[in-house]
């Protein structure tokens, strides 16, 4: 599987290329794009992990939807790019050092990770074997059943995002003339129409 | 494992080709084509004039009402693809499962609907 | 083929959420001005979840394949929560009237966010706990940014929403890591696999990060800076809100899931702990010396609130459990209360927030001044009122657990704490009177007169409800 090895390194230095591009770009609109471009190298990585339905759910919720929504918030919002490179200088250290802490953590973590015993059954224990059954297959197996109540809490998330955008931005503007389909239909000829027999060589007045 | 990663290898494949040609397509292009360019040839041509400001403009919120709603259903399908492929193994139970999820964001819908957040103008 | 799980627990649960979408039906066809109808409906809605909740609140039971828990402890806890709402709900009815605000989505969103509160609360999972976390946070960034004409709320609500992602981020992120180690989401299994574990720094500083996630949910130091600005910002009815349920449901959270899952690992968040609530304690005392908008004097009074909360958690122990249940059930009466005679400071059919504005109100508006002294003194912690027996309690746990430099510094900063809590009384009975206060509404006046009275016979009735509190804290600890 040398091939695989090989995708895995060239999918995360292009996500790790991509990342850097979205903080590095002056312009925030390339900084969108360069963000697709490492959702499409995640997704990737997430097909190496066997896990097919994340990796395409990946590409259509983030790539289809989400980077659109993050396009026009961008555009909204109309940042002037000087006056928000301002204050980089003077946040740079402070920023710096927390990342360098954060990163002597991970390093610290990850180089004496050690495992419960039990962990290794614990997690195989919901997934199936991928031979014998798909991937999305598998997940629909649980999610509606025995995962019924955090499927139906997402429904109600899902439902408050809704309520909630349309709270904070929506507004009913004054003086637009809206199609109102039930005057349109009740409309008769006799309210509009005269029908006028024009004698020859006369003329209307 | 290894089975369905050679399910995916001509994907790989196609991409790389891809990647290959778009970027040998751009470069050749800049590498052959001839460019010298003298300030009569790219400053703005005859009737155009000079940019006053910045091209760039505030869209109105209502294309983000629009996107958002958008994600919000597109999510709604995402949840359809597992379900689809599983019904025959969860039954009943899981049919209305759905349904009710479907319920919960029809409501929504109606609410959308009802408050003319589909309208445009 | 799985057989359809045991829905008696969560009928409370199922009702709030079927309640919330009618109600927004209702709203939506209703012709003209919804928002008095929905709002009486969301509050009725609230006492029947409250009933169901307490019908349900017998032995521990599980249901919905692990994911969701109720036994004696969340019933009281979901009882806390629902209470704090419908008052807050009472507050907001006649504030949206005057301001012109009448739009019903208001209550209905308060609905769904009382509901991931529950949900919170019920959580027996890593898995459940963070959508209940996501549903009320989602629910509170709308809340903030409600009134969104005007220029501070929206500040509230970006601030909020900004600060609050990062917190959930941190969550998750601490969730994963110890998911990492443990290989399961439930709590009874990372009770299983973190017992008798050694120690990891993968873990602990997973449990970190899920201390922070939940710290900034809470408010305490050093995760609070979004407080004063967000309490300000948010339409003062949201705020009263904000203060009371979202505090206690992350609050009996945080204790469930750290005296349950972690519990093995107390040594190490004990002291994680400790210099969170130690700075809370300081900090929210110290600073809100120097305020005059007597909204963010709140938000930094809540934060010290916190603090003393936390101590309780920190004993570990039923006793401790006890005394932070018992705090946050005074802690509700006390702020709501304020909350209310904050809604009652209007002047010529305007909201006022200034503490300048208090001065003198004892000619003019006894009642108001009488109702905001009891209330003052109990934050103070001035014997026989509520507020004592609340900071006792936890003192108490502290000093039987063997915390005894964490109970003076408790008692140093409620020291310090008391100096702003009398400075109000002070003008409002010595400084010379300015403005005469319009009468408030019925509503509001209703709410400030139990608070205030509750706070006063407290010392009458606090049997029942120890005994409430009790049978809540020795359900988390049976297991």
């Amino acid at each position: 599987m040398i091939a695989a090895t090989l995708a895995f390194y060239l999918f995360s230095a292009l996500a790790i290329v991509g990342a850097l591009n979205v903080i590095f770009q002056r312009n925030p609109v390339h900084s969108v794009l360069w963000l697709i471009f490492t959702f499409f190298n995640a997704a990737g990585l997430f097909v190496l992990l066997g896990a097919e339905f994340v990796a395409m759910i990946l590409v259509i919720v983030y790539v289809g939807a989400v980077a659109v929504l993050f396009l026009f918030v961008v555009m909204m919002l109309d940042i002037n790019i000087t006056m928000v490179r301002e204050g980089f200088l003077k946040y740079l250290p402070v920023g710096l050092l927390v990342g360098g802490i954060l990163l002597a953590e991970l390093i610290t973590v990850f180089a004496g990770w050690v495992m419960s015993d039990s962990a290794d059954v614990l997690r195989a224990a919901p997934a199936p074997d991928p031979s014998d059954i798909g991937n999305t297959e598998a997940l629909g197996l649980i999610l509606y059943t025995d995962y019924i109540y955090v499927f139906q809490a997402a429904g109600i998330i899902l439902l408050v995002a809704m309520i909630g955008s349309i709270v904070l931005t929506h507004r009913t503007r004054a003086g637009v003339r809206k199609q109102v389909i039930g005057e349109q239909n009740a409309r008769r000829p006799s309210d509009t129409l005269e029908v006028v027999k024009v004698e020859s060589g006369k003329g209307l007045q | 494992m290894e089975e369905l990663l050679t399910e995916y290898l001509p994907i790989l494949i196609f991409i790389g080709i891809a990647f290959v040609m778009a970027i040998a397509m751009v470069t050749a292009s800049l590498i052959a084509g001839p460019s010298n360019p003298d300030p009569e040839k790219t400053s703005a041509y005859e009737c155009g004039f000079e940019p006053f400001d910045d091209s760039r403009s505030k869209f109105d919120v209502r294309f983000y009402l629009v996107a958002i709603l958008f994600i919000i259903f597109d999510l709604e399908v995402a949840f359809l693809f597992p379900w689809a492929v599983s019904l025959s193994g969860i039954g009943l139970f899981g049919f209305w499962s759905m349904m009710i999820f479907l319920g919960v964001l029809t409501i929504g819908f109606v609410y959308e609907w009802r408050k003319g957040a589909l309208e445009w103008e | 083929m799985t057989a359809i799980p045991n829905l008696t627990p969560a009928y409370a649960e199922m009702f709030l959420a079927i309640a919330g979408m009618a109600l927004l039906m209702v709203g939506v066809f209703r012709k003209s001005d919804p928002i008095r109808g929905v709002t009486m409906l969301a509050i009725l809605a609230f006492a029947v979840a409250a009933v169901l909740s307490i019908s349900t609140n017998g032995a521990e039971t599980v249901t919905f394949n692990g994911l969701f828990v109720v036994n004696a402890f969340t019933g009281f806890a979901k009882l806390l929560i629902l209470l704090g709402a419908g008052l807050a709900m009472l507050l907001a009815l006649p504030w949206a009237r005057n301001e012109g605000v009448s739009r019903y989505e208001l209550p209905v969103i308060m609905v769904f966010a009382v509901l991931g509160m529950m949900m919170m609360v019920s959580a027996n999972n890593l898995l459940s706990l963070y959508v209940g976390l996501e549903l009320q946070s989602l629910a509170l960034y709308v809340l903030a940014a409600f009134n969104r004409g005007n220029l501070k709320a929206t500040e509230a609500g970006v601030k909020y929403f900004v600060l609050g992602a990062l917190a959930s981020g941190l969550l998750l992120y601490g969730s994963s890591l110890v998911y990492g180690f443990s290989g399961t989401t439930s709590f009874a299994g990372l009770a299983d696999a973190l017992t008798g574990a050694e120690s990891n720094a993968g873990v602990i500083v997973g449990i970190v990060f899920v201390i922070c996630g939940f710290a900034f949910k809470v408010s305490a130091v050093p995760f609070h800076m979004w407080t004063p600005d967000v309490y300000e910002g948010a339409p003062t009815p949201v705020t009263a809100f904000f203060s009371v349920a979202p505090k206690i449901a992350s609050l009996c959270l945080f204790l469930r899931i750290l005296v349950g899952p972690f519990e093995d690992l107390m040594d190490q968040w004990r002291q994680v702990l400790t210099v969170i609530c130690v700075a809370s304690m300081l900090w929210g005392a110290v600073a809100a010396i120097a305020q005059n908008n007597i909204k963010r004097l709140m938000a930094y009074s809540s934060i010290g609130h916190v603090g003393y909360a936390l101590i309780g958690l920190i004993a570990g122990t039923q006793e401790g459990a006890r005394g932070m249940i018992y705090y946050m059930l005074i802690y509700l009466f006390m702020n709501v209360g304020t909350f209310a005679v904050i809604l009652s400071m209007r002047v010529k059919d305007r909201y006022v927030e200034s503490i300048d504005d208090l001065s003198g109100i004892s000619k003019t508006n006894p009642a108001i001044a009488l109702a905001l002294t009891a209330l003052m003194f109990s934050m103070a912690g001035i014997p026989p009122l509520a507020g004592f027996f609340g900071k006792y309690f936890v003192f108490a746990a502290a000093v039987n657990a063997g915390l005894i430099p964490l109970a003076v510094i408790g008692v140093l900063s409620s020291v310090i704490g008391a100096y702003y809590y009398l400075r109000l009384i002070k003008i409002m009975y010595f400084d010379g009177s300015v403005e005469n206060f319009d009468r408030p509404d019925y509503s509001t006046s209703l709410v400030m007169g139990v608070c205030a009275l509750s706070v006063v016979v407290f010392i009458f009735l606090p049997e029942p409800l120890l005994a409430g509190a009790d049978a809540a804290a020795a359900a988390l600890f049976q297991g």
